[in-house]
């Protein structure tokens, strides 16, 4: 021991064992809150597109490993090849880098840029090691075939005050250009009341049939897409079960969502009988 | 200089190179030798391969997590566990390639003679495994993912390099002017895990003390440097656990007391 080292107080075992504890403990904790508040906010990408038969944003998380078969199967599919100059055009699935907003080393697509056109053998979801893209999500159960039809990358929305077709011009691009035209994009016709004797032609997006391919927005011809894909969980509301289409006997059993869910308000007020209330007068 | 000082350096990287490649052309050409990248792959279109370590953070995450990827953690488990040992650091991993440079040019700069006081345990590399899982658990994120350098210079050879090349030059600058072999030799969880998979493996280095003449060369190159303990004191088989079968000590060594030999379990000598 060193001459300075015996003037300080010395240190028993119990100290050492219990400081050491609480030394190791303490930076282990740090370590845990640091790494854990970077990765909570890493995973938070919302308005991220999936691949086709991606499971739940949430699962869908937990599950990839961040390998790229899906990119590279996307991009090396036979039908991509570009048959002039032999070369694959550009994939629709990316890999995310730090400054996509979205979970770095995760695949999604910007359908501006490359929409996903629903390959009936989904070599991106068999290409998957981990089944964080699961084939299950797009077989039909009852013939147990793929079924492009049920895949689910998001919702196209319009946004009527730049779609041109709204204007009155005739435009029917993304309509065309759905591959379920008519089923997922329907042409409402309206009368055009500002010159008395046109048509409006409005795209009309039907949220069940629509798979999100984003064929439309890559198709749309304003500047900025007037129609665009957005994930199901950003594009829709949710009514709550105790607002139900009590002419649609489909609907009416959402009614069975509101078992042994109390839905009545409690504020300060909801503790009086409405009755007692009113005569009390208004007080606001 | 001679092939024998340099011999098993540059094996090594080629084949990193040669790795690196093969994922780049992978999706670039689609050609079906490696595809993927180092968290999972497939190779000649076939065989499985995945990261253990990447499946390990997955299964924390409470994912039951798919069967080729699986597969291809258990196949990687046994080629390192059985042959390779720690290889995968040193023989397949890109950012050795950077971590090497940073400590060759501390080498160069002789910023190793200069003593800075910045001390942390090489074991820290274990605690990061256990805080990556418990993260992962908390989190629902395969926590090491997001953050590895690894996989960003991996993925960035093969899609293109994003923002998350700054970290590489991180990792460079604190290995270089913060920490001797900070990165590799301490903080990687991934290089933990390998190590614990390579511990019993059949390669391993074996140092023959009587024709040491006690240069220390082997000391200044090796970035493990606590597994050459028995240096010109013992014959014996470098058994630690953290040594990642690089060879720098063999081409260094100009006496002939270091090779690569294969451990045999039944004889005594081999421990």
């Amino acid at each position: 021991m060193s001459h300075e080292a015996k003037k300080k107080t010395p240190i028993s075992e119990r100290r050492r064992f219990f400081t050491d504890l609480a030394h190791h403990a303490g930076l282990g904790v740090m370590g845990v809150l640091l790494w854990a508040g970077y990765a909570q906010k890493a995973k938070s990408s919302p308005l991220t597109l999936r691949p086709p038969a991606a499971l739940e944003e949430a699962d869908f998380l937990k599950a990839c490993i961040k390998c790229g078969l899906c990119a590279e199967a996307c991009v090396n599919r036979p039908q991509n090849i570009d048959k002039e100059t032999g070369r694959p055009r550009p994939g629709t699935l990316k890999m995310a880098r730090a400054q996509d907003n979205v979970t770095i080393g995760t695949p999604f697509f910007k359908p501006r840029e490359v929409p996903c056109y629903m390959c009936e053998d989904t070599p991106c979801a068999v290409a998957c090691p981990t089944n964080a893209l699961d084939l299950k999500k797009v077989t039909n159960p009852q013939t147990g075939e793929l079924d492009f039809k049920m895949m689910d990358m998001g919702l196209a929305v319009v946004d009527p005050n730049s779609c041109i077709a709204f204007w009155g011009i005739q435009c029917d691009a993304c309509y065309r250009a759905c591959p379920l035209m008519d089923e997922a994009i329907r042409l409402e016709y309206d009368r055009n009341p500002r010159t008395g004797k046109h048509a409006f032609l409005k795209p009309v997006v039907d949220m069940n049939a629509c798979t999100g391919c984003g064929l439309c927005e890559k198709a749309c011809v304003t500047e900025k897409a007037a129609i665009f894909v957005l994930p199901r969980e950003i594009a829709l509301g949710k009514p709550g079960a105790h607002y139900v289409k009590g002419w649609d006997k489909k609907d009416q059993q959402r009614v069975q969502e509101r078992v042994g869910k109390d839905v009545t308000t409690h504020d300060e007020r909801s503790k009086e009988n409405p009755m007692d209330y009113l005569n009390k007068g208004l007080e606001f | 200089m001679k092939w024998s000082n340099v011999k098993y350096l540059i094996l090594r990287r080629f084949v990193q190179l040669v790795l690196l490649f093969l994922y780049f052309a992978g999706n670039y050409w689609g050609w079906k030798v490696l595809q993927g990248n180092l968290s999972a792959s497939r190779l000649f279109d076939t065989v499985p391969l995945s990261d253990p370590f990447a499946v390990l953070q997955i299964m924390a995450t409470g994912m039951i997590i798919g069967t080729n990827a699986l597969i291809g953690a258990a196949i990687i488990v046994l080629f390192y566990g059985i042959i390779g040992g720690r290889a995968f650091c040193s023989w397949v991993c890109p950012v050795n390639m950077v971590t090497d440079l940073a400590a060759w040019l501390r080498r160069k700069l002789l910023i190793d003679r200069i003593e800075r006081k910045v001390w942390v345990t090489r074991n820290l590399r274990y605690y990061m495994i256990v805080i990556a899982l418990i993260v992962s658990a908390i989190t629902g994120l395969a926590a090491f993912e997001v953050v590895s350098p690894i996989t960003i210079l991996n993925r960035g050879v093969i899609f293109g390099f994003g923002a998350g090349a700054g970290l590489l030059v991180a990792i460079f600058l604190f290995d270089l002017f913060v920490l001797k072999n900070g990165w590799c030799g301490h903080i990687c969880p991934l290089g933990g895990v390998h190590s614990l998979i390579g511990k019993y493996s059949l390669i391993r280095v074996k140092h023959n003390s009587d024709n040491c003449t006690l240069c220390m060369r082997c000391k200044e190159v090796c970035p493990e440097v606590q597994v050459l303990g028995m240096i010109g004191k013992r014959s014996e088989f470098v058994s630690g656990q953290e040594c990642s079968n690089c060879g720098r000590c063999v081409d260094v060594c100009d006496d002939d007391a270091l090779g690569f030999h294969i451990r045999n379990y039944l004889s005594k000598e081999s421990k």
